[in-house]
């Protein structure tokens, strides 16, 4: 028999978190401090818009950019929270998750050889969405002395003639890390005057803990250039809802519609009305998970430091990023000992990029009691790291 | 700070005093301080317990009683509260707007006892005018605690 495969799917390597998480489910009474996704319920006002639409009998396609109300509610909502404004007609679209979005992106966008510019670590995605659209990944790796943000120094190095598109992971998963305005004037310098696009992804937006997110498409001739990708996932909950946006100039978004149109033909039409009740009547849900999150933040990164971690205290999203190098482990190493001895889970650094080698990714989407109770049992096993040592 | 430290201890008053600053970035000694200061100023008025009774074998009746009463000159509704609220089988006493002037909560072991009480001490008050009685048959949520929710994290354990 020939083989049934593409070479193109079978170049790309299973997800680094799908081998963990096998060895994980195999371990009874596991504590997991891995998760990539918030630990409250989607706000049951949320959730009553979808039961009612599914008794309304809203069981129906919708039109494949996403019904006009939750359009004009994004935009809105895009307005008031960041300052940028878009048309709901022509310039936005509801898709499966944020992770659609980033694949039909890519796929609108890139044609063979052009190369895609990856800030690493960052989400598992970017890189085979890219190599499935025919381009050609290139990482940059982000630093922890630059606190893990992309610098317009390291975009440059990076750029070649194929340089098309880069990819803006900001707030970070799994580093923590945002980009502030500041920040962001150097890269949409670059970005300009190589004639780039950007495809930024900014799902965590709203867990921004010190300041106000940026968006890099609110500045002078970026927004031309920028699909900015969005999502109901964790700023609301809802990531068993599978509902994100994006929203481009209207040449990219009607190409991009195209693909959704074909693979997809439209978003959940139940997850599309509760979304519209979280943007109406969500703000304060999004700030009270925020305080939540933020009190978290500082509980972990302090529990952390005085255990003798190195660890950049995150700025967004609700990860933790240590440095482990000073044991003299590899970050898979250590994530499976600490597994095996301890029964924590934690995600190894690796899985979001070689740049993550000595860095463990540590979730605060928990309450404080589990928090605790990991952290005791990380505190005994770096312990005894140290008395071997 | 004071609103952070509110909105922590209003749902876990046990929290130890190092979890609570290191949640919210302070210093030890200032969060300390500052519930020292806010129990001095009456805006902390004590650290009590939620129980599930019907989870335990004692028994439990609690009444929710509506009571008109008729103020009087140097008897306002104040003064008519304080003669309510005195009683230790009262549990709570709110004045309200609306068709009755006070509501009381009161808890007692059987329901015969809540009756005496309301018979012999609540209607013969002078400027009670009257009374009506709801028992409590079953309670399903208390200070945003839903009483019979056993909440399982079903999240997967890792995901990227």
């Amino acid at each position: 028999m020939r083989n049934p495969l593409s070479n193109t799917i079978e170049s790309i390597p299973p997800s680094g978190i799908r081998k963990f998480f096998d060895i994980v489910n195999e371990m009874k009474d596991a504590i997991s401090l891995g998760v990539g996704e918030p630990d409250f319920d989607t706000p049951w006002h949320i959730r009553d818009e979808g039961i009612y639409s599914l008794e309304k009998g809203r069981t129906f396609y919708t039109s494949n950019s996403g019904i006009k109300e939750l359009k004009i509610e994004i935009c809105e909502y895009l307005k008031r929270r960041f300052d940028i404004s878009y048309d709901y007609e022509n310039e936005v679209m509801v898709t499966v998750g944020g992770s659609e979005a980033i694949d039909i992106a890519l796929r609108a966008m890139l044609n063979p050889g052009d190369e895609v510019l990856i800030p690493q670590p960052s989400y598992v995605s970017y890189t085979p969405c890219t190599i499935l659209a025919g381009g050609v990944p290139v990482p940059i790796r982000l630093e922890e002395k630059d606190q893990f943000r992309l610098t317009r120094q390291k975009l440059e190095e990076m750029i070649t003639p194929k340089t098309k598109i880069l990819i803006l992971p900001f707030p970070n998963n799994p580093t923590g890390s945002v980009m502030e305005a500041r920040d962001l004037i150097g890269i949409a310098k670059v970005v300009e005057e190589h004639d780039l696009f950007v495809i930024s992804d900014e799902i965590y937006a709203e867990l921004t803990y010190q300041g106000q997110h940026c968006t890099i498409a609110a500045f002078p001739g970026m927004k031309e250039r920028t699909v900015l990708i969005n999502g109901f996932s964790k700023s609301y909950a809802m990531t068993g809802w599978r509902l994100g946006y994006a929203c481009a100039p209207d040449t990219i978004l009607k190409q991009m519609l195209k693909i959704h149109q074909f693979a997809i033909m439209c978003a959940p039409t139940t997850s599309q009305y509760a979304a519209v009740e979280a943007l109406k009547n969500g703000d304060e849900d999004v700030a009270r998970m925020r305080e939540a999150y933020d009190q978290r933040r500082r509980f972990l990164v302090k529990a952390l430091r005085d255990m003798g971690f190195d660890c950049y205290e995150p700025q967004g999203a609700f990860y933790v990023f240590p440095n482990i190098k000073r044991f003299g482990m590899t970050s898979d190493e250590f994530a499976l000992k600490l597994l095996e001895e301890e029964k924590v889970a934690v995600v190894p650094g690796t899985a979001f990029g070689d740049c993550g080698e000595g860095y463990l990714r540590i979730s605060y989407a928990y309450s404080l009691q589990d928090l605790k109770r990991a952290l005791e049992r990380l505190e005994r096993f770096v312990r005894r790291l140290e008395e071997k040592s | 700070m004071r609103e952070k430290i509110l909105a922590v201890i209003e749902k876990n008053s046990r929290i130890d005093l190092r979890d609570l600053a290191a949640l919210l970035g302070e210093s030890e000694i200032a969060v300390a301080n500052e519930i020292a200061d806010m129990e001095r100023e009456n805006i902390i008025c004590g650290y009590h317990t939620m129980i599930n009774w019907e989870n335990t074998g004692s028994e439990k009746v609690v009444a929710f009683i509506e009571v008109k009463v008729t103020p009087q000159r140097g008897m306002g509704f104040d003064k008519i509260a304080e003669r309510l609220y005195q009683y230790s089988e009262v549990d709570s006493v709110y004045l309200m707007s609306g068709s009755f002037d006070f509501a009381v909560i009161i808890e007692g072991k059987t329901m015969r006892e809540v009756a005496q009480f309301v018979s012999e001490k609540l209607s013969t008050i002078n400027a009670v005018l009257s009374t009506a009685t709801h028992f409590v048959l079953k309670k399903y949520k208390d200070h945003g605690t839903v009483m019979c929710q056993k909440s399982e994290d079903e999240r997967m354990l890792i995901t990227p």
